[in-house]
């Protein structure tokens, strides 16, 4: 019985970590970027299929894709912030008309990038096996594989809290997400801070797919479902909080392990309940402003 | 301009959709059978985007959630199908849809601009999920089998549909409503201020659009013969609609006409040889929309009109 609820807790926790490091991605983009980016879930896709090709084809080690995919997925987020984003940006009369419209363009992304993986990597389902050593750990056993992904979770999550809050580009993002308007009048060049935030946030999501693939098999059509988990963990933490989206995927991945133990059919229900009690009761999340 | 072409022009509009509707109303007499379950799906997709449209366009408010009520009319046809009359199963599933939208709307309204559309899109995922786990739990199987109807009825009942919900939007659209959810659209403070009971009409505009959605489900679901909550609920007919009513243009009624037979035509066409590209065009098509064409292509011709004939608020 008690071996049971550690290993409940320690699935939950292990999934948590994951959870928490794609809700900071998202969480940067809409926290500071006002873009509640749909199309999340597709560069973790990215992420996943890149290196279960790499790994495949050419053998590369998974933690040396975490090196390949996240610059590459921070570049194409920089990229797509400063043509598309920035337009829309531009041309929007107002902060409400601006969140409506990058919504549906991140739509537009989400299906483009899906389609273009589809028909590049074909709609079956991929996965390798890597480090599947078994670990134990107080009477019960985990993958390797799973220990190290949430090793690197919270590793890549802190060293990003050091970087927003201990860097001069740092303190330029979280003055750019207080106040666009103020920051740009001091000197911080707006255009430039939001690029960089949709950029990183993408290079958190492709790492995270990175990390996903290690333990899960990746196919093209699964970005949506993560999109959905990480919007729930961000309004559940609230928006632009690191240490919330931590929190918020942790708790996220306690109910859904705890679920799925007493009603497997039932944790994607659960994690819907929770958002949208949460929508309903406390929009600005557990932490937020 | 001269006042004879002004007569010209207001009798022009309603003339032309009753010649329509004439043409469509007589189309099973001449037409193939295939194009007329063509036209049935095209009509779904008009009733589906300009039901959307209806209650978004005016408030600007975007709801995710026409795959919800559609989903619903799918399965009040797929569980009482057998044993109650069409029509019937048909307006039960219009009459579900309004309660279930009445109750979302009258909860979640209040909620501001994005925040709307992010519940209203978990919500068709919580009904899809909660749904697969009631079915294989108490029922012992995924999907359910759809009473058969001729493909005839089906194309007049979605035709049927279709009109009402065009002179739905008509009136609203005209009355002393449809300028109050044009005032919340530009600003709800100030509609509150001046005496506009802001919850109550957004929400029962939402119930009424919900009906049409979830009558099209009830028709549609009868073609299918067999569905199961993948099926029912996916979230890209909400997608669909909300890129068709754009694509098409929300200024005018037809704009979300236009635009749904466009894209149902193209995925005729498209989706079952080329179903990525088909996706692939659809993103390309909802990004350029948005940046290029907020109007739509009702806005884009009306533009080229007023170049070409002249005006008051002609482009220099």
């Amino acid at each position: 019985m008690v071996t049971t609820i550690i290993e409940v807790v320690i699935t939950g926790l292990l999934m948590g970590g994951l959870y928490a490091l794609i809700a900071v991605g998202l969480s940067l983009q809409y926290g500071v970027a006002r873009i509640l980016n749909i199309s999340h879930g597709e560069f973790i896709m990215l992420g996943g299929l890149t290196t279960w090709s790499l790994y495949t084809a050419l053998g590369v080690n998974p933690l040396l894709s975490l090196a390949i995919c996240g610059p590459l997925a921070f570049a194409l987020g920089f990229v797509i912030h400063r043509t598309l984003f920035k337009r829309l940006l531009d041309t929007a009369a107002s902060p409400g008309v601006f969140e409506s419209n990058s919504m549906l363009a991140a739509f537009g992304l989400m299906f483009i990038i899906q389609n273009v993986a589809l028909i590049a990597w074909g709609s079956e389902i991929r996965g390798y096996s890597y480090l599947t050593t078994p670990v134990h750990f107080l009477g019960t056993l985990f993958g390797a594989n799973r220990l190290l992904t949430f090793g690197m979770a919270l590793l890549i999550g802190l060293v990003f809290y050091l970087f927003l809050n201990l860097t001069r580009t740092g303190k330029a993002i979280r003055a750019a997400a207080q106040d666009p308007t103020t920051a740009g009048l001091m000197g911080v060049n707006i255009n430039h801070m939001l690029a960089l935030c949709f950029g990183l946030g993408a290079a958190m999501a492709g790492v995270g797919g990175v990390l996903i693939s290690m333990c899960y098999p990746v196919h093209g059509v699964m970005g949506l479902e993560y999109t959905v988990i990480a919007i729930i963990v961000v309004v559940l933490g609230g928006l632009g909080s690191i240490p919330g989206s931590f929190m918020g995927g942790f708790i996220l991945g306690l109910v859904g392990s705890i679920v799925t133990f007493l009603e497997p059919g039932l944790a994607l229900v659960a994690y819907y309940v929770i958002f949208i009690l949460l929508l309903l009761i406390r929009p600005t999340g557990l932490l937020g402003r | 301009m001269k006042p004879g072409r002004a007569y010209l022009q207001k009798l022009g509009g309603p003339g032309l959709t009753l010649m329509a509707l004439a043409l469509l109303a007589t189309f099973p007499l001449y037409a193939s059978v295939y194009s007329m379950t063509l036209l049935t799906d095209i009509l779904m997709f008009v009733v589906l985007a300009l039901s959307w449209a209806l209650f978004s366009a005016p408030t600007g408010y975007i709801s995710l959630a026409p795959a919800a009520f559609f989903g619903v009319g799918i399965y009040t046809s797929a569980i009482l199908g057998r044993q109650w009359p069409l029509l019937l199963t048909i307006a039960l599933g219009g009459a579900i849809s309004f309660c279930l939208a009445l109750l979302v709307g009258a909860l979640t309204l209040r909620l501001k601009g994005i925040y709307f559309a992010m519940f209203t899109f978990g919500l068709v995922e919580l009904i899809k999920h909660f749904w697969l786990w009631f079915e294989i739990r108490f029922t012992g199987t995924r999907g359910r089998f759809v009473a058969v109807v001729d493909q005839q009825t089906i194309y007049f009942t979605m035709l049927a549909s279709f009109v009402l919900l065009l002179l739905t939007t008509h009136l609203i659209r005209r009355s002393r409503w449809g300028l109050a959810l044009r005032s919340i659209g530009e600003c709800e403070e100030a509609a509150a201020h001046i005496g506009v009971n802001v919850n109550a009409l957004k929400t029962i505009t939402f119930a009424i659009s919900a009906i049409f959605m979830g009558a099209a489900g009830a028709i549609i679901a009868t073609r299918w013969t067999y569905v199961d909550p993948y099926i029912a609920f996916n979230p890209l007919y909400s997608f669909m609609a909300v890129l068709m009513a754009l694509f098409g243009g929300m200024g005018h009624p037809y704009g979300p006409v236009l635009g749904a037979a466009i894209f149902a035509y193209l995925e005729e066409v498209l989706l079952t040889r080329f179903p990525y590209y088909y996706m692939l065009i659809f993103g390309v098509v909802l990004i350029i929309t948005v940046l290029y064409l907020p109007e739509g292509l009702i806005g884009l011709m009306m533009r080229i009109r007023r170049r070409v004939v002249g005006g008051p608020d002609a482009p220099a």
